[in-house]
This record gives C-alpha cells, sequence and structure tokens, in this order.
C-alpha cells in the first residue's frame, strides 16, 4: 500500500507548475546602459548620472575600493556556481525625459507594465478601487524609480516620500545624517558593493509626532537583461512617528539568474513605529533550476529611541536563492522588535533566511513567528539570533518557528543562536514540523475540495499568524500569492 | 442508485474483495457486518477514491456513471459521503472554514452558486445544535483535540450540512457510549429520506437497534455471503462471525 501511495506523489512532484510565472514578461522599452562590468569608471557613471552630490562619489569609492579586499561569504547553506560580477550592467534606465511631474509624463509601456502586474498607479483608480484605503506608490524600474504618486499630499503632511536619488539632491544632509548608519559600508561583501552601486530606491522622512496618513510602497521591477539591482532605502521616523511601508518585487523569466543585492535601513527615535512589509515574488528559476533571482539582501532596522518599535512582515515566495536576516537593534529602553515571516520554497528553491534581534538597551523585547514551507526539492533554512549584551537587564523573546512539509523531497531546517550574556534575560524558543499527510489531503478531496485548494487551505491555517499582521490591502494579494506559489507541489 | 458487481479490490499486493456485488437504491439502509478484516473499511475507501485501493475486476455504477472512473472531489460533489473511522485532524484550519470551502467547492462542482456566508452560519447553527455540538466546538480546528465521540459526531455535523445522497459509515459507532450513539444515530435517522441511501458498516449489531436497516449483508473473505433483514443481525450477534469464516477458508 505504501509504495503505490509514494509512485504517485513521485510524479505529481514531477510535474511542477513552477515555470508559470504570471510575471515572466519582458518590457520592450529603450534603455540606457552604463558599459558592462564594474571598475572606478561605472561608480563615476552613476553618480554622474544621479546629479550626486560630491559626498557621495566619495562614499560610493571608499565602498569600492573596500569591496575589492573582501570575499564573498560562503556559510549559508545555499548553493550557486560562482557570480561573474564583471559580466553584469549596474546601471539601467529607460530613456525619458527627466523627472516627470505628472503620469502623462511618463512611458505609456511602463505604465502597462504596472497595470499587468496589478500596482496601482493611477491614482484615481487606487481611489476608486481599493475601499477607503490609499497607498502612496514608488515605483522602480530597473534602476530608476520611474514615478512616486500621492506626493503632494504626503508633503502637507510632512511626510518625505521619494525615491533616494531625489532625496540626495533636495535633502542631502537629512540623508547624510542617517545613511550608512545602520548598515555601514563595511558591513558585509554584498552591502558593500550595495554602498559603492546602488541605484535608487525610496526614501521616507516622518516628522516629529506624524502618524502617516497612508501606506507607503515601492515595487521593483528588474526588466533589463544581466543587471543586478542594487537599491538602497532609508527609512526614518522621528520621535513619536509612524509609518507602515510596504516593498513588492517581480522580474522577468530568464535563462540567466539576476542579481537582487539590496540594502534597507530603518530608524526608528523615541516614541516611534516602523512597521515594513515586504511581500516578495522574484522569478524563482525554472522546473530544472535555471534563472531565477539571487535575492542577497541586508535588511537592519535601529530602535535607537526609548519606547521605539520596528516589525518586519514578510511573504516570500520567489527568487532562486534567498539570503537575508532583517534584524533590530533593540537599542533604546523599552524598544521593541518584531519578526513575522513566511518562506515559501518549491521547485529548486533554496532559502537560506531569519533575523537577528539584538537586545542593547534595557526591559527590550522580540518576537519571533517564522513559518517556513518547504515543496518541490527545495530547501528551506530559518536561522535566527537572539542576543542579549550583558548590560541588556531585562530582555525578554519569543520565537516560534514552524516548518511544513509537502512531499518527501524538500528539506527543512532550523539553525538558532542564542546569547544572553545578561541573567536577568528571559528567551523562549518553540520549534515545530511537520507534513502536510496523504491522509488529510485525502480527507479535503472526499469532502469535495480538490488538490490545489486543499493545499492552499492547510498552508493557510498555517500562517495565518503572520497573515493577520499584513496590512489588509495586501493580507489578501499575500493569501492568493502563497496559493498560487504552492501550485503543483502534493503531500 | 449505486450498483457493485464483482468487484475485486487490491491494496498493495493483496486483494482485499473478491468479487463484491451489492445493489442500493434510494431510500434504503444498507448494514454491511463481517469480522476484522473481511474488507469493511477496503470498500468504503475504494468508494470514496483513495488511491492506493486498486479495482482490478469488476465494476462499480453510481447514478448511471462508472464511479471508478470518477476523481475523490467529483464524486463528493456528485454526493458521496464517507464518515471515516479515525477522522483525520487538521490543525489551524477550523471547523466552520473547512465545512465552508466543502460546502462552496462542491456546490460550485455542481454550477450551484456559494452560499452567503449568514445562510451558512444559519444551517450549520441549526445542524449542530441538533446534535449537541457546541458553538465553541466549530472554532476549533477540525477533530484536533477532539474525543472519539466528539470526532464522530462532527462526522455527522459534516454530512448533515453537505447533505449527501449516499452516506457510507464506516464503523460510526465504534468507541462510543450510549448516549454519544444515540446522538448520532438520531442524527443519521433525521437524514433518512426516499432520495437518500446509506451503507452502515458496522461490527456490533447495537448500533443497528437505532438504525434500523432495511437489508443486513455479511461479509466475509471478501465478498457477501448472506443477506437478510434485520433478524440476520441478531443472528450474528448470538452466534458471531465463525460460520462464515469456516466458509472463507
Amino acid at each position: 500500500m505504501a509504495a503505490a501511495v509514494e509512485q504517485s506523489t513521485v510524479e505529481q512532484v514531477r510535474n511542477l507548475h513552477v515555470s508559470e510565472y504570471k510575471y515572466g514578461f519582458y518590457t520592450d522599452i529603450e534603455t540606457e546602459k552604463a558599459p558592462k562590468g564594474l571598475n572606478e569608471g561605472t561608480i563615476h557613471f552613476i553618480s554622474e548620472k544621479k546629479g550626486e552630490p560630491k559626498w557621495m562619489l566619495e562614499w560610493r569609492l571608499e565602498a569600492y575600493r573596500r569591496w575589492l579586499t573582501m570575499e564573498q561569504p560562503t556559510w549559508a547553506k545555499v548553493q550557486h556556481p560562482p557570480i561573474d560580477y564583471q559580466d553584469l550592467y549596474y546601471y539601467a534606465a529607460p530613456k525619458k525625459k527627466p523627472g516627470p511631474k505628472s503620469l502623462d509624463e511618463v512611458d505609456p509601456e511602463l505604465l502597462r507594465t504596472y497595470e499587468k502586474l496589478g500596482i496601482p498607479l493611477k491614482e484615481q483608480e487606487v481611489l476608486a478601487g481599493v475601499e477607503g484605503a490609499r497607498v502612496a506608490v514608488d515605483a522602480v524600474f530597473d534602476s530608476v524609480s520611474v514615478v512616486t504618486t500621492f506626493q503632494e499630499e504626503l508633503a502637507k503632511a510632512g511626510v518625505i516620500f521619494c525615491p533616494i536619488s531625489e532625496a540626495l539632491r533636495k535633502y542631502p544632509d537629512l540623508v547624510r545624517k542617517y545613511l550608512g548608519t545602520v548598515v555601514p559600508i563595511t558591513d558585509n561583501f554584498f552591502a558593500t558593493l550595495n554602498s559603492a552601486v546602488f541605484s535608487d530606491g525610496s526614501f521616507v522622512y516622518v516628522p516629529e509626532g506624524v502618524r502617516c496618513p497612508m501606506e507607503l510602497s515601492t515595487y521593483f521591477r528588474i526588466n533589463e537583461r544581466q543587471t543586478g539591482q542594487f537599491e538602497r532605502t532609508l527609512i526614518i521616523a522621528d520621535k513619536g512617528s509612524y509609518v507602515s511601508y510596504l516593498e513588492g518585487c517581480t522580474a522577468p523569466q530568464r535563462d540567466e539568474n539576476q542579481l537582487h543585492a539590496a540594502v534597507v535601513e530603518l530608524i526608528a527615535l523615541d516614541d516611534a513605529e516602523i512597521k515594513y512589509s515586504t511581500v516578495q515574488n522574484w522569478y524563482p528559476g525554472d522546473a530544472e533550476g535555471r534563472g531565477g533571482v539571487y535575492n542577497f539582501v541586508t535588511k537592519r532596522g535601529d530602535c535607537r529611541g526609548r519606547n521605539s518599535k520596528i516589525s518586519w512582515t514578510q511573504v516570500e515566495t520567489g527568487s532562486a536563492i534567498t539570503w537575508k536576516y532583517p534584524s533590530c537593534i533593540l537599542r533604546g529602553d523599552d524598544s521593541r522588535g518584531e519578526f513575522y515571516s513566511i518562506a515559501i520554497s518549491n521547485g529548486h528553491q533554496q532559502v537560506d533566511s531569519g533575523t537577528k534581534m539584538i537586545h542593547l538597551g534595557r526591559n527590550t523585547s522580540s518576537r519571533i513567528i517564522s513559518k517556513g514551507i518547504a515543496a518541490g526539492v527545495s530547501s528551506n533554512a530559518y536561522r535566527g539570533l537572539v542576543s542579549a549584551h550583558r548590560r541588556a537587564t531585562g530582555a525578554r523573546n519569543f520565537t516560534q518557528c514552524d516548518s511544513l512539509l509537502i512531499g518527501d523531497r524538500c528539506s527543512a531546517h532550523t539553525v538558532p543562536y542564542i546569547e544572553a550574556k545578561n541573567p536577568t534575560a528571559h528567551f523562549e524558543h518553540e520549534a515545530t514540523t511537520s507534513k502536510i499527510s496523504d491522509d488529510q489531503l485525502f480527507y479535503c478531496l472526499q469532502r469535495g475540495i480538490g488538490e490545489e485548494e486543499a493545499v492552499a487551505l492547510i498552508v493557510n491555517g498555517f500562517c495565518k499568524e503572520v497573515l493577520q499582521q499584513l496590512p489588509m490591502e495586501f493580507a489578501v494579494e499575500a493569501q492568493k500569492l502563497v496559493g498560487i506559489s504552492l501550485e503543483g507541489s502534493v503531500g | 442508485m449505486l450498483e457493485i458487481r464483482n468487484l475485486h479490490v487490491k491494496v498493495g499486493d493483496r486483494e482485499i474483495l473478491r468479487g463484491f456485488d451489492l445493489t442500493v437504491n434510494a431510500g434504503e439502509v444498507h448494514a454491511i457486518m463481517g469480522p476484522n478484516g473481511s474488507g469493511k473499511s477496503t470498500l468504503s475507501y475504494l468508494l470514496a477514491g483513495r488511491e492506493g485501493y486498486e479495482a482490478t475486476e469488476g465494476s462499480v455504477t453510481y447514478g448511471g456513471r462508472d464511479l471508478l472512473e470518477m476523481e475523490p472531489d467529483e464524486r463528493a460533489a456528485a454526493g458521496i459521503f464517507l464518515a471515516f473511522q479515525y477522522p483525520i485532524e487538521i490543525p489551524g484550519v477550523t471547523t466552520m472554514t473547512f465545512l465552508k470551502t466543502a460546502l462552496n467547492a462542491q456546490r460550485a462542482a455542481r454550477g450551484e452558486e456559494e452560499l452567503p456566508t449568514p445562510q451558512f452560519m444559519r444551517l450549520v447553527r441549526e445542524k449542530s445544535e441538533a446534535l449537541k455540538i457546541p458553538q465553541e466546538m466549530l472554532r476549533r480546528p477540525v477533530n484536533t483535540g477532539f474525543s472519539g465521540g466528539e470526532k464522530k459526531r462532527a462526522e455527522i455535523l459534516q454530512m448533515a450540512v453537505l447533505e449527501p445522497r449516499l452516506c457510507v459509515l464506516d464503523e460510526t459507532d465504534s468507541g462510543l457510549d450510549i448516549d454519544a450513539l444515540k446522538i448520532v444515530a438520531d442524527g443519521v435517522n433525521a437524514m433518512r429520506s426516499p432520495d437518500r441511501a446509506m451503507i452502515v458498516i458496522t461490527h456490533y449489531q447495537r448500533l443497528l437497534n437505532y438504525i434500523v436497516p432495511d437489508q443486513v449483508h455479511v461479509l466475509s473473505a471478501g465478498r457477501i455471503v448472506r443477506s437478510g433483514g434485520q433478524e440476520l443481525a441478531l443472528e450474528l450477534e448470538e452466534r458471531g462471525y465463525a460460520d462464515y469464516e469456516a466458509d472463507a477458508a
């Protein structure tokens, strides 16, 4: 009996629909590119294109020189052929007039792209379509931000939300004060590379006491061939302020791999709160594991002020290789860090991901809820660090990491690191591993629920706690994404 | 409604059903009784379409259609319901959500409209009250942490909400005390109707005092060896299955 069941499971797993990535189209548009490869000339090219202040160019060059002395780290549980850093374009931008003032000035091809992705750029559409919710969007296409919506309204509240390249021109002192203070240029191989060649990203500044009047969101789209995407995001919540930010990402289907090495820095001052959500659906590679995005990202939040709070919520379903650890430095007394994650791997994807909660101040707390779902022949590892400095009295942490396996050719691993250098630290860790059993699937089928719907139902139940953390507008999208990313997998 | 002819079923390497015949018409309640290993669960899994249960010979016709050609969820939408002997736990999915998903999936498959939530809630409340199932239990994940009796009652609730045409009850009485048995039996009896048929699979005669069958069949070594009325069940109660096992060997 057991042998018969396994055989058909094997057949079904072989017929994965991994290649039906619906964002795999390519937009035919005139692009301007830097010459291929990376050298000081490339850095000058990028900085000049952006019209950056001199100190920014110096900063980049320092990072680049530093990068030349570093070696790519190999400790993660991921495998990939070596990346040829000279075989990439470090800048690609759609040719257009400088800085569109309104949507009418944006190339219609680009607007169509975002429409296809279901991203509301037309403000009227946003107002009409999404009930009661307004979302300001910064659309980034390859290396540049294409348009940012609702800027006027945000300006009335005093909120700055614009591409970082624009911030460097309009608010250079503000950027200089905070850039690199959470992720210094020496931090790690990919962050250093990013510091040298970052092209664009979002800059957010919320003034004292202001609750940002709407969700802010950026959609990243890698379009050009063989370009790396190195975006840099910097979000500052001044005292007593609140902001909720969402990052979404897609990329076309290709044979070669695309590199995405981003850096995100969050700074929350006294009594401020930053909520950062990511719904990531990069191209995962085809059914044989070719192509796909390499997602090597450094994301870090600094709870600088007392009673400050930073929470990371992510739903990750794409990318060939994911290597990221959104972290919180709990510097201010009474500060709080939270991490909620759903990481799904299917086909040949490899995920080594997790978080770091670093307790420095007094009476700091952190909460980690990680849900890993593995299907196909993928590998899904959670790596978490919870540490308390010896002066961090009263540090508290609760960690729950659960893995769900679909099929028997995939794997899930949990690698927790706990360092409590203060005797009053109280850290709790729970971990479970389960499988979607044939019995459960058959029970659902017998009640009339189709296989894919059954998997989605069970997985959603598994992920409920994390999905509830997402801003309402995106929770539904995330739920659908979870269902789609598991199409073709079966237990 | 259901016509089984000369059915041979293999599970792994072993042939469990060997020339099984049964005819069930709408409005009828058939009891199938037999010793352990006779093929009772094999029959119910085969009818539900579970993988690993292979029909090597014979035919099963349901409502004029070849049942063996239909997928399990297709069979459900066509009105077949199996009350599991060991109901499965599904953590994270509440009973309410599970039922709503199932009902609407079946309705969609039949080209019917989804039942709006308020009506669905009313339907479930009505049926669960009759089965003495507290509302709180409906908010718990399916069968998770339920006692044996609660699981069996929950199966009958699902049956009541999904309103199937053919109910297959696989040892629904096992593990139940008299009170629970009565509640379950009431629930099943409440669903008897001229356009519904039931196959009650049981080891013990006791359940049949409450769910009175139209026909009783004895299953031994993979086939029906004797059929009769309720008095057959009483005879089995007195004499056991020994007579039939001797023949089977």
